[in-house]
């Protein structure tokens, strides 16, 4: 299996690694059976991605996802950061294996995860943007 | 490209030995006739291949007659379960005992045959890393047509009692195959003494070419052919042989023979040191026993890593291992061999192989060492996983 050299460089170096304690958001995706664990911190202010953290358990692919994601999303508003797809994730790392495609939908979903989480502190019925 | 400063994965596959290039090299350039002609050029030919079928028997103590050469383990496999099968089907015979932690030219097979009719029973493994000769008993049916039990593992590196089954087969009159892919070259092997009827072997995890092997079928089992149109491997696999490999075959079984004790006390020592050093890790386990294992394997879990990622940053370092985590096989599964020793799927995903061999040196042991700790370090502070376990 070969990865592209953006994956390579989120792999080795990735942006955004560890927790962020001051949170208003935070979601968890994926299980440990499957291998791959993405939990994806948000810090909004103003409506705006202030901040973006995440932790993984997970491959390659998983780890190079979970950095790049929470990238695209720092500075970005809510709803951008909603309209976040895997395709996107995808094409920013110029490419992921067929077999790991599975890695960006958890990066997506992972962004949603913590952003619904962030409604539901807001008392805000998440279902309603998601 | 890294350039590679520890080779840890010979179970995977090894380095050519120069006996094997030195020996070969005159079939490549210059003595390539075919064995089958009848020109001397073909005759240098047809003695190398000879030569070599008798270097073989010699290292399992079969007869020359007995010993058919293929094009790797996968394919001896194959054929010795597919063509016994043929065979005991006419006889009314359709079950199958094997253990669940076979090498997938096994299973993939047997479950082809469990499509056509035939039921498979598969014997548990335990936590050593073994099957239970009792086990194997019980599951003896009128109707069992062959048994088929991996000689040693080749992700855990457990040994399997093969004298034990080779003599309750011979007991009930069943027929006994071996994988022995990891275990020749590695562990003496002796299939009279061991009633094995057919064992696979491959040249290239034991420094000779890929895409060779072999097959021994004890004589008086009319194993069909694999293939037809030539009187080649006594007319059972037809085809004009591989000389260069399977003289290289040859040699590098002899040459595994030769200088296997003292090889294997080398090893012993090596594993020993990375034994001791990787365990002290925290939250790390040693998958299978130690006590029946090849000397030149170890496998390791560490808790809340997950094995590709591990992969990665070893190969980043210039270190080659490998995983049974299921990002390293294209599926959403980690390796079944890991999952039959009754791993959890979170601790199988997160599996370290290390296979040594001769070339094996205390340098790149060192390096590995030295390596190794920091990554799982690093991995592990960006895992929720082991933030889980810590707090536990």
């Amino acid at each position: 299996m070969i990865y592209s050299e953006k994956v390579m460089e989120h792999f080795a170096n990735p942006l955004n690694v560890g927790e962020l304690p001051d949170a208003n958001g935070v979601g968890e995706v994926g299980n440990a059976k499957c291998g791959d664990i993405m939990r994806m911190y948000v810090k909004v202010e103003n409506g705006v991605i202030a901040d973006a953290r995440f932790k993984t358990f997970g491959c390659g692919a998983a780890i190079a996802t979970s950095s790049i994601a929470t990238e695209m999303i720092k500075g970005k508003s809510v709803d951008e950061a909603l309209a976040l797809t895997n395709k996107a994730v995808v094409e920013a790392l110029d490419g992921l294996p067929a077999a790991k495609l599975h890695c960006s939908v958890l990066a997506e979903q992972a962004v949603k995860a913590a952003v619904a989480d962030y409604y539901k502190r807001q008392g805000v019925d998440p279902e309603l943007f998601l | 490209m890294n350039k590679t400063i520890a080779y840890l994965d010979n179970a995977a596959t090894t380095k050519i030995s120069e006996s094997v290039l030195a020996g070969t090299e005159r079939y490549l350039r210059e003595s390539y006739g075919n064995p089958s002609s009848i020109y001397s050029l073909g005759r240098e030919s047809e003695r190398a291949v000879m030569k070599a079928r008798e270097q073989t028997a010699a290292a399992l103590g079969c007869d020359p007659n007995e010993i058919y050469f293929t094009g790797g383990g996968s394919e001896s496999d194959n054929w010795a379960l597919k063509g016994v099968c043929e065979l005991m089907r006419e006889r009314g015979k359709r079950h199958i005992i094997t253990s669940a932690f076979e090498h997938h030219a096994v299973l993939r097979v047997l479950e082809g045959l469990e499509k056509k009719g035939f039921g498979v029973t598969y014997l548990p493994v335990y936590e050593d890393g073994a099957v239970r000769v009792g086990d194997l008993e019980k599951a003896i049916r009128p109707d069992t047509a062959l048994v088929t039990v991996m000689y040693a593992n080749n992700e855990i590196g457990t040994v399997q009692p093969i004298a034990e089954i080779g003599e309750v087969c011979g007991e009930y009159g069943v027929i006994f195959h071996t994988d022995a892919v990891q275990a020749v070259g590695n562990i003496p092997v002796s299939v009279k003494k061991e009633n094995i009827d057919m064992l696979s072997l491959s040249g290239h995890k034991i420094h000779a070419m890929k895409g060779t092997g072999a097959l021994y079928v004890k004589s008086g089992l009319k194993l069909p052919p694999l293939i037809e149109g030539g009187a080649q491997e006594r007319g059972r696999r037809a085809g004009t042989e591989n000389v260069a490999g399977i003289a290289g075959l040859g040699i590098a079984v002899e040459e595994a023979m030769g200088c296997m004790a003292e090889k294997n006390a080398s090893l012993l020592e090596k594993r020993e040191r990375i034994y001791d050093a990787v365990m002290k890790i925290e939250r790390t386990r040693l998958n299978g026993g130690l006590e029946r294992r090849l000397a030149n394997n170890l496998n390791f879990s560490f808790e809340g890593v997950e094995g590709e990622a591990l992969l990665l940053q070893l190969d980043m370092k210039g270190i080659a291992a490998s995983s049974g985590s299921a990002c390293t096989s294209g599926s959403l599964d980690p390796s079944h061999v890991l999952l039959a020793l009754g791993l959890p799927h979170e601790i199988a995903h997160g599996s370290l192989r290390i296979t040594l061999s001769k070339y094996t040196t205390d340098g790149e042991v060192d390096y590995f060492l030295e390596q190794l700790p920091p990554i799982v370090e690093k991995l592990r502070a960006l895992s929720p996983v082991w933030e889980k376990i810590k707090k536990v």
